[in-house]
């Protein structure tokens, strides 16, 4: 059985009692990759009551679910129903808004990355991001835009630095493509290019789980295509979280999906259905789930 | 819709139609109007530069620049100490009130959201208000006479303290202008805000602080007011920061409200020399500008 190498890790926090990662066994095998059922079926990150809140308007409410570790798993819904709220309360990037707010558990390997000590800059190296408008540093190139995370937190030599920089490309699909003008402006790339820099730029210090907001929306459908190739390719190394308004791309890349929803009561988006991507596309269990996904509103 | 009233709408789009003449009419006039503003924005700085170049360009010689003033009645001589003088006082001012601004305006955009900062802004803002010679009384009583002497030194502060208001201001826009996609990159790969602020938000709107000191240098290139109770002026060449030193504007004062031809001519040429530079100086602000926006997304 190949098992992707998993990168050792120190906890979030030194705190005396992390519970253990949970283990447990999904009932079901996720899309026609068989990934997630050939690797190890571990918990990789738990969102649990989650609840967040921009100034007193709730935006989502009671949303739990469990990603399994180098699954790809993929949040669906209509626009404005809380899907890069969910996303970002996992790498604490909800809390950067004025008067932001979260209630509930994030656990990343089984530790709370909301719990006390936790500082949430270490979060989100773990926990890495890709957004919906690619987005590079303008003041730097092609080489520093990859290395910035490393320098941020100051790892490495300048050898080394050059070797993950050219590690980061090539895992992004991107590096034959640059690896004549790494020193040329990142913005002179295409979007998809610029896209695949910004995902070089995340996975470049390793983290454990890439976030995903809608990568592709901004991108023509070839980039789009080569984008979805290379989340299978990720998947054997980190644990994925796509945001997608695309319902064919979830179908087509995520081993999980859940469906999110605004629910008149609160107005607050609420998870439906969360399933293994075959079931909820086959056999949705809520009704509202099958009005989406049959294109009857969204 | 009818055939009937689809010939109508066509109608309203014809020179027959009342409501379109009108209308056509008014445009016409609103166009003119505001041609005519912008002529009336344009024509004096048109003027000013033909009236520059009539009267200031036939003393525009090499002595202008390597001589310094002559003695009253003496005819001939230049403006070297003048020149020097600007150089040393402006590059001085902006110097020590550059850093100031861009700390300032950080601030501002960064940890200005609150009471603090909307109290820091507005003081700000009351400083660049303040006329350009109560800053030099300001400073004639805080530096000049404590040390019982005027100084090239005060006059550094003085354009200093018009400097920083300006640039701090144009610091803090800048940095609001910076996309907010950029901080969150940065802050998704782990890095403090802090750091987000200096090594991503700061660089990116550098291009646009830039254009900022150019502007403001211009600006106080050309400042009399704030030097004539702390420089002085000197109608030698100093370079020692410590005593009086002459200036570009004090000395176009000097010899503009002097007596003699001579000095007259020398004081268009320097008028000349002075706009010139501050033409060149916002010139280069906005290549700066040009290439901020290839920058941007
Ligand atoms: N920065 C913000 N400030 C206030 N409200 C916000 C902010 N961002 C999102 N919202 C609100 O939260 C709700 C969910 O937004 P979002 O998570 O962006 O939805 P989605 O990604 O599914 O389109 C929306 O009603 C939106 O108006
Ligand atoms: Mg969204």
């Amino acid at each position: 059985m190949e098992r992707p190498e998993l990168i050792v890790q120190e906890p979030i926090v030194q705190a005396p009692a992390a519970p253990e990662p949970q283990r447990r066994d999904f009932f079901q095998v996720g899309t026609a990759s068989g990934r997630v059922e050939r690797a190890e079926r571990r918990v990789s990150v738990a969102v649990e009551d989650v609840s967040a809140w921009y100034g007193s308007k709730l935006a989502v409410a009671g949303v739990s679910f469990e990603v399994l570790a180098h699954s790809v798993t993929a949040l669906i819904g209509p626009s404005g129903c809380g899907k890069s709220t969910v996303l970002r309360c996992i790498n604490r990037m909800h809390e950067i808004n004025v008067g932001a707010r979260v209630e509930g558990t994030v656990r990343l390997e089984g530790a709370d990355v909301y719990g006390p000590n936790v500082d949430a800059t270490r979060v989100r190296q773990r926990v890495g991001m890709v957004f919906q408008k690619p987005n590079p540093f303008p003041t730097m190139s092609i080489a520093e835009n990859v290395a910035a995370g490393l320098r941020f937190m100051k790892i490495g030599t300048k050898s080394e630095e050059r070797d993950r920089v050219e590690e980061a490309l090539r895992a992004a699909a991107l590096w034959d493509e640059v690896k004549d003008d790494l020193n040329k402006s990142g913005m002179a790339l295409s979007g998809g290019q610029q896209q695949r820099l910004c995902i070089a730029r995340t996975i470049a210090v390793e983290p454990e789980v890439v976030l995903m907001d809608e990568p592709c929306s901004a991108l023509d459908p070839v980039a789009t295509l080569k984008i979805e190739d290379l989340m299978a390719e990720l998947a054997q190394r980190y644990t994925i979280v796509i945001v997608t308004h695309n319902l064919q791309q979830a179908a087509r890349v995520a081993d999980y999906t859940g469906f999110i929803l605004l629910e008149q009561s609160d107005s607050a988006g609420h998870l439906i259905e969360y399933s293994p991507t075959s079931d909820l596309f086959t056999h949705p269990r809520d009704k509202r789930t099958e009005d989406f996904i049959t294109g009857r509103f969204g | 819709m009818t055939p009937d009233n689809a010939a109508a709408s066509v109608d309203r789009f014809t020179a027959a139609d009342p409501l379109y003449r009108r209308r056509k009419a008014i445009d016409r006039a609103m166009t003119a109007v505001m041609f005519a503003a912008a002529g009336a924005t344009v024509v004096p700085l048109a003027l000013i530069l033909f009236y520059l170049f009539r009267n200031g360009l036939g003393a525009i010689n090499l002595d202008l620049f390597l001589l310094d003033p002559s003695a009253p009645g003496r005819g001939g001589g230049g403006v070297r100490s003048a020149l020097v003088g600007s150089a040393i006082m402006v590059g001085l001012g902006t110097a020590i009130g550059t850093p100031v601004a861009i700390g300032c305006g950080v601030f501002l955009a960064e940890f200005g959201r609150n009471r603090a900062g909307t109290v820091l802004r507005f003081l700000v803002d009351v400083l660049a208000g303040i006329p350009s010679i109560t800053v030099g009384l300001f400073v004639y009583g805080l530096i000049v006479l404590p040390a019982r002497q005027f100084t090239a030194f005060a006059g550094a502060v003085a354009l200093a303290i018009i400097l920083i208001p300006i640039l701090a201001r144009i610091t803090e826009e800048m940095m609001l202008l910076v996309p907010r996609s950029l901080r969150e990159a940065a802050y998704a790969l782990g890095a403090p805000h802090w750091m987000t602020v200096l090594r991503i938000v700061l660089p990116t709107a550098m291009p646009g602080i830039m254009t900022g000191l150019m502007l403001a240098l211009a600006r106080i290139a050309g400042e009399a007011a704030p030097l004539m109770f702390t420089a002085l002026g000197n109608q030698f060449l100093s370079t020692d920061l410590f005593h009086a030193m002459d200036a570009l504007p004090l000395r176009i004062f000097y010899f503009a409200t002097g007596p003699y031809e001579n000095w007259h001519q020398q004081a268009w040429a320097m008028s000349l020399v002075l706009v010139l530079f501050i033409l060149g100086v916002s010139l280069l602000a906005r290549t700066i500008v040009g290439s901020k926006v290839t920058v941007r997304q």
